[in-house]
């Protein structure tokens, strides 16, 4: 079993202070925090190894090439991609989605053609595709959750799929419900009509062991800054006869060949589509953020949270007037992440109260506005944990919520 | 107990003063904060000499926006529009505290600047 608390010291941030408390961070949903590893990493490249990458033949360069080539690298294996140049760097998780509208939906969809979201996506694997279906006239669907359950009703998929349905674009997990999706399933079925999945990692990378090869996903989207890395650097995984046939979309350095008056021919895979100097440090940092979570384990991670959800659901369920979303019962197919609502408290002076004991919980709408509507609230309020977070501070976070039931005498 | 939710705040969003609708009013206007999901409606109705004669406001959202909206009713009765229009955030921060960070101030100050929409609409 993980022990938290030993992980704490690695990070400087988890030792300050708040509204003079300790502080408690709950909010890994929206980003996580930095371990020194990760920061002397960009540190050590910065000051002893920068130089541009892909260019010169010095020595300097070499270096900052192979650095940068070996996060790349770290990354595929993290994943356990078919081979590091499936990965492209990108700046988050948005950005990765963004690239597949762009790329390879734009030149493979045509008018007519559909894509299917589901109800409980963040808007990054949504309004790309809003934004794709009116330029292109494709037809944007919605594969419906059980609102109460926190959970997609997988059993309107099979009226969903269909010849014209070219795209599936589904959540590992979920950022507003913890939700963990049955993609096994959900791919083997869209594979069936022909259609080519993406997951939006964002919420799983950091917490599960992800291997897209199992999943037999056809674009992986996930971002660095959920998992300890730096923010700028993002992942788009894709399987490589995928990207080998797929143009780019943005030119420039880097990304060609072969470039005369008229025309250019395009570099190889991964690096057509990284036009221009890429995030350098970003990927150092990331690379060193994938190593921290190596040397933890992956899975010691997922069990650590799996005990989080073991203590923390039953107490939520017995607080009076308070209720979850998502799966509202101790189970294998939630990540630590509880949003909820508690009648007589909007979310925003929940927030203010934690803020006053040192406690950092996000309110709101949590960018994902369809899913809070089938729930029929207007926001929400989300407590979203990590390995470094103890059974201490969960009970913390309880005793926040029973104050500001006192507060508001409730 | 909370620095924030005095007494005071959560004895006015539980019980809001002068809460509701005013047929026909001299001056109407309302305020959003899309964030939180807030509002804040004013209704107020003025005597021969332009004095408030009557208010109500309507709304809802988090405590802070409704509580400061109750707090503010209940000083417009009997004032001028040009006294109100010189009402600002500063008396605003006066009842619900200064220590607010700047994600809270908006939740506070918006029954203030719905009340200045209001005004300017007429
Ligand atoms: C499920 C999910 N998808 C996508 C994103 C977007 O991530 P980013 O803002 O890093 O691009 C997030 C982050 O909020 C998320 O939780």
């Amino acid at each position: 079993m993980l022990d938290p608390k030993k992980y704490q010291k690695d990070f400087p941030i988890l030792a300050r202070r708040i509204n003079g408390k300790k502080l408690v961070y709950l909010d890994n949903a929206a980003t996580s925090q930095k371990p020194l590893t990760v920061v002397r990493a960009m540190e050590d490249f910065l000051l002893k190894h920068n130089a541009n990458v892909h260019r010169g033949i010095y020595a300097l360069s070499e270096e900052a090439t192979a650095l940068y080539e070996n996060a790349r690298k770290s990354a595929a294996k993290f994943i356990n991609a078919g081979s590091e140049s499936e990965i492209i760097f990108t700046r988050n998780a948005t950005e990765s989605i963004n690239l597949v509208a762009l790329t390879w939906a734009r030149q493979n969809l045509k008018a007519g053609d559909e894509i299917l979201t589901t109800e409980m996506e963040h808007h990054s694997n949504i309004v790309p595709w809003q934004i794709l279906a009116k330029e292109r006239g494709l037809e944007l669907k919605f594969l419906p959750t059980l609102p109460e359950k926190g959970i997609l009703d997988l059993n309107k998929l099979p009226n969903l799929l269909s010849s014209k349905l070219k795209l599936v674009c589904v959540g590992h997990m979920s950022n507003l419900l913890g939700t963990v999706n049955p993609l096994v399933e959900i791919i083997g079925q869209a594979h069936q009509v022909g259609a080519k999945v993406l997951v939006d990692g964002c919420q799983a990378a950091p917490h599960l062991p992800v291997d897209v090869q199992k999943l037999n996903a056809d674009f992986y989207a996930f971002s660095g800054h959920k998992m300890l890395g730096p923010t700028g650097i993002g992942v788009l995984w894709a399987k490589q006869e995928i990207l080998e046939a797929t143009e780019p979309i943005l030119g420039g350095g880097d990304m060609i060949k072969n470039v005369t008056q008229t025309e250019a021919t395009w570099n190889a895979v991964p690096w057509k589509f990284e036009a221009g100097t890429p995030n350098v440090v970003g990927a150092i940092g990331l690379a060193a953020a994938i190593d921290y979570l190596n040397d933890l384990g992956m899975k010691n991670i997922w069990q650590h949270e799996q005990k989080l959800v073991e203590y923390v659901i039953p107490k939520l369920k017995a607080i009076a007037g308070l209720n979850i979303f998502g799966i509202s019962e101790v189970s294998k197919n939630r990540g630590a992440i509880f949003s909820f609502w508690l009648d007589g408290l909007h979310p925003h002076d929940l927030a203010s109260i934690f803020d006053e004991a040192g406690i950092a919980i996000r309110a709101g709408h949590m960018c994902a506005q369809p899913m809070l509507s089938a729930l029929g609230k207007p926001a929400a309020t989300r407590a979203s944990f990590y390995f470094y977070n103890t059974l201490a501070e969960a009970d913390a976070f309880l005793d926040a919520i029973e104050k500001a039931k006192k507060v508001f005498k409730l | 107990m909370s620095e924030l939710y005095r007494e005071i705040i959560i004895d006015h969003y539980k019980n809001p003063r002068n809460f509701g609708k005013l047929k026909d009013p001299d001056i109407n206007g309302a305020e959003d904060n899309i964030v939180c999901g807030d509002r804040v409606e004013w209704f107020l109705k003025l005597d021969s000499a332009g004095r408030v004669k009557e208010v109500k406001w309507q709304g809802e959202g988090c405590a802070l926006s409704q509580a400061s909206a109750s707090l503010l009713s209940e000083m417009l009765i009997g004032k001028k529009l040009t006294e109100i229009n010189k009402l600002g955030v500063k008396d605003i921060y006066r009842i619900v505290g200064e220590k607010l960070n700047p994600s809270r101030q908006k939740c506070a100050t918006l029954s203030v600047e719905a009340l200045k929409q209001a005004l300017t609409k007429k």
